[in-house]
């Protein structure tokens, strides 16, 4: 590939667009690069980074409300945000650790462009729910914009939420506007140990389907639980189920014993205090416990909670040393595996046939991407309307070619 | 208001089309006789009305695929119907197209408690999924005040909020999969009962594209437990100001209500005769608050409230003393459309502004309706910025009827120089139609038109909404050549 291009302005970008469609030449967009090793390698004949179009644009605590330049580092949003005691309540996870780049160094629009979520996900909504506005290139090389800064808006086509997840194929975002939320006050971790993932998922659910609001359910194998950085958890040589509760300081106080009470059949918890809550989920976030190694490969699988443990069950029947972390009480896996030439894809694609879910491959080496499906296989007519909606943005298909599918 | 020219070859073949629905769904279910028919000719946007060629209410998803390829083969406009409590006109017919309602999809399918899903057919209305779910203490969230009439399937094309989207986020946040039928007559799955589906968010794309994408027959919603309980407040103002300001310090504070409703004086003085909860008839401005969880819990978050409120003086601080009042407090602000609607005819509008703009919006609106000569009275959901000016007019005079639109189109215009939008909750249909230009550069339109030919590449569905009529040639002819005809 060649020199990367690093536009400034939304101009510069637009020029650079425009000469790319003129000379018919692809481009792979990158904002840090830090998940370039997410999907179908791009086979591209240029790069442009938006890492050079960044800054706050707009930010106004009392209603909610940030906007950015697509390259602003994710770190800086969060330092502003915390400043006013706010933050993203999806809790973006960095896959950084995983893919064996550095922790905290992605853009915010690379949060967007590849719908990042952590465990918060489950009681406050995905990275796509709380994008209500972007600034873009399309590959037509034609300014546009869709939403704005008013958090309900159902003014016309919600372009920007198509935006979401679509990894760089589609258009060139310049500019996010986004929902914030303020910092719960008080924050409070029980965690369970020893626990089957059948049972974990029950517990995880009892969690969840009480009135306390619970904003994070995970559970790990006990390998993945002997990776952790905090002290005492990591070696406690069993599975770990954690439950996190927000509020309030006596809100907190009076649902961490109701959740007790609740969830007594499953053992005496562990608790963790706000501090050590902070670092806890700061792990999972940053997914460390699943960091890259040669050796593994990652498959992230996107389930039911109910569905979990059997789609799992059926998997480890046809594969040895596998590690599971379950997040959004059993609705999201990550799914470590040995590396093999295949990636398990086979095994893994037949199992969710059976159970219901989707798989996107998160780490595996460039050659075994090139082979199989990095993300779900969409049925027909999934996969005319998603190639309507690649032309619709980009016609000449410039945009990270093939980067989700090979047909796209 | 201008329309596309009826194609009068549809029109006269309507005969043929009818023998040709007969032969692809049951004929009990097709309406043909202008009585019938008469009913579906208009929607909450009553100023419009059109007589469709016919009214199908299929039972079925495969009903709805057999009459959709039926009219794409056969080149037949269709708009696709709910409740017909749309206040845009997005259920407005044409009279060369065909009304297909869903509203006899009406079950429940699946309820999943611990994955916290819900699936059902599209036709059930937005209240009888609570409804379902509440003998388990849960209940879907989004909020429409029509909600006991208006079916879940139009609160997907328009993307509805409602009173306490502040803190559950609108329709778009609270659904996870649908099964969408296309034009041309095919069934798909777009997401699941998962929470992250895989690929384009096609879905995002779907859900407030106002029937022109597709029909949507069957969803899997979030479905949440409930709180131990909630409770209202009331604060009244001297001022409007001194209540946004208020709005701006609760959630700067580092607190969400579940709803921050606004209303001003007219709007309290017509809503505390309709449900007497108690309103202060002194106050220019009137904050509902309403916080949820344990007595505790709501009994602190309240007492933070009023603290936050104090130093701004506030004319009356109520605390509901109980679920009577509470209750009825609601019901004076979810009814307060119905109220106005009983001492004057109103056109509602929809638009959305960042709190800050409050009070000088409020100021200009004032001013704006002055200016024609007419009474308005506003009601705001104020911590998400969605501002419904009720302009009152007399309809059976065509000149009051004229300013009423004339001064609702400045007050949106108003919207989105101060960085809002023209529609928050309602939807664009045929009323803001026009008006998209205020907001959208023709790329802009041109971009979310071509999007809209990937589902429907004849635009065949609702094709008279959303998009201002002189716009349509743009961009459509080289995303689908067939299109460019059809739209013209």
């Amino acid at each position: 590939m060649n020199d990367i291009l690093k536009p400034a302005t939304d101009w510069e970008l637009q020029s650079m667009v425009k000469q790319l469609v003129a000379h018919n030449m692809s481009v792979e967009l990158v904002g840090y690069g830090t998940k370039r090793a997410v999907g179908r390698p791009v086979n591209a004949s240029a790069a442009i980074t938006t890492s050079g179009i960044y800054g706050i644009a707009m930010y106004e605590p009392t209603e909610l409300v940030m906007s950015a330049r697509t390259g602003t580092p994710l770190s800086q949003i969060e330092v502003e945000l915390a400043a006013r005691g706010q933050m993203l309540a999806f809790e973006p996870i960095d896959l950084g650790p995983a893919l064996g780049t550095y922790a905290g160094s992605q853009s915010i629009g690379s949060v967007f462009a590849c719908n990042l979520s952590g465990p918060r996900r489950m009681l406050a909504g995905a990275a796509r729910d709380h994008l209500i506005g972007v600034r873009g290139i399309n590959g037509r090389a034609e300014k546009f914009q869709s939403g704005g800064r008013v958090m309900k808006n159902v003014t016309g086509i919600d372009v920007g939420r198509g935006l979401t997840g679509s990894w760089g194929t589609l258009a060139a975002m310049t500019e996010v506007t986004f929902k914030v939320q303020p910092i719960p006050e008080d924050t409070v971790t029980l965690v369970y140990g020893g626990l089957t993932d059948e049972l974990a998922v029950e517990l995880m659910c009892a969690g969840m389907t009480s009135p306390y609001e619970v904003s994070g359910t995970v559970h790990m194998t006990a390998n993945v639980a002997a990776r952790l950085l905090h002290d005492g958890l990591g070696n406690a040589g069993k599975s770990l189920t954690a439950i996190r509760i927000e509020n309030f300081p006596r809100s907190v106080a009076y649902r961490k014993e109701k959740m007790k009470e609740r969830l007594k059949v499953y053992g005496p918890p562990l608790e963790l205090d706000q501090d050590e809550s902070l670092k806890f989920w700061g792990e999972m976030r940053r997914l460390s416990c699943l960091s890259y190694s040669p050796q593994t490969y990652l498959w992230r699988i996107s389930t039911s909670p109910k569905t979990a443990p059997k789609l799992i069950n059926t998997i480890k029947r046809n594969m040895d040393n596998v590690e599971t972390l379950y997040d959004w009480s059993g609705g999201l896996v990550w799914l470590e595996i040995p590396a093999s030439a295949d990636a398990g894809a086979a095994d893994i694609r037949r199992a969710l046939a059976t159970h219901g879910g989707y798989a996107t491959l998160i780490r595996a080496d460039a050659e075994v991407r090139e082979g199989v499906d990095v993300f779900q296989p969409m049925t027909p007519v999934v996969e005319r309307l998603s190639r309507g909606l690649k032309t619709a943005f980009d016609p000449a298909n410039i945009f990270n070619p093939g980067r989700m599918y090979a047909t796209i | 208001m201008q329309f596309l020219e009826p194609d009068q070859g549809v029109i006269r073949r309507r005969k043929l089309i009818l023998t040709g629905l007969n032969s692809v769904i049951d004929p009990a279910q097709i309406i043909t006789d202008e009585d019938g028919r008469r009913a579906y000719e208009t929607d909450a946007l009553t100023a419009y009305k059109c007589m469709p060629l016919a009214v199908v209410l299929p039972r079925t998803t495969e009903e709805v695929a057999a009459v959709l390829r039926y009219c794409n083969e056969n080149d037949v406009k269709v708009v696709a119907r709910g409740a017909g409590t749309s206040l845009c006109g997005g259920a407005l017919p044409s009279e060369d197209s065909i009304v297909v309602g869903v509203s006899k999809m009406n079950r429940v399918l699946d309820i999943d408690y611990d994955g916290r899903t819900a699936r059902v057919e599209a036709g059930i209305t937005n209240l009888a999924i609570s409804s379902a779910v509440s003998p388990e203490g849960f209940f879907y969230a989004p909020d429409p005040s029509s909600q006991l009439a208006c079916t879940l399937a139009g609160n997907l094309a328009m993307n509805s909020g409602g009173a306490h989207c502040l803190k559950y986020g609108v329709t778009t946040n609270n659904v996870l999969g649908v099964r969408l039928v296309t034009m041309e007559g095919e069934i798909v799955d777009i997401g699941g009962p998962q929470l992250d589906a895989e690929g384009y968010d096609l879905l995002g794309l779907i859900i407030g594209s106002e029937g022109q994408f597709g029909i949507i027959t069957e969803a899997t919603v979030r479905i949440l437990k409930a709180a131990e309980g909630a409770r209202p407040m009331m604060l009244g103002f001297d001022s409007a100001a001194k209540a946004g300001i208020c709005v701006a310090r609760i959630i700067g504070s580092g607190i969400i209500p579940v709803a921050i409703e606004f209303m001003d004086k007219p709007a309290i003085d017509v809503c505390e005769a309709f449900a007497k909860a108690g309103y202060p008839k002194d106050a220019e401005a009137l904050l509902i608050v309403e916080v949820e969880g344990s007595e505790d819990e709501i009994n602190e978050r309240l007492h933070q409230v009023s603290e936050i409120a104090r130093p701004l003086n506030p004319s009356s601080v109520i605390v509901a003393d109980s679920e009577e009042q509470a209750a009825r407090i609601w019901k004076g602000r979810k009814a307060a459309f119905g109220a106005i609607g009983q001492i004057s005819d109103y056109l509602c509008m929809d638009g959305t502004i960042p709190l800050s703009a409050l009070a000088s919006v409020l100021e200009d609106i004032g001013r704006i309706c002055n200016g024609y000569g007419l009474k308005v009275a506003n009601i705001f959901h104020a911590g998400d910025g969605n501002l419904h000016p009720l302009i009152m007019y007399e309809a059976n005079d065509r000149e009051a009827a004229h300013k009423a639109e004339l001064a609702g189109a400045e007050i949106l215009k108003l919207c989105v120089e101060v960085g809002g939008c023209l529609s928050g909750e309602h939807g664009v249909g045929v009323e803001k139609r026009d008006l998209m230009h205020v907001q959208f550069s023709e790329t802009d339109l041109a971009l979310q038109m071509r999007i809209k030919t990937v589902f429907d590449p004849k635009w065949l569905m609702n094709a008279e909404k959303v998009f201002p009529l002189d716009v349509r040639h743009l961009n459509i002819a080289d995303a689908a050549p067939d299109a460019a005809d059809a739209a013209a």
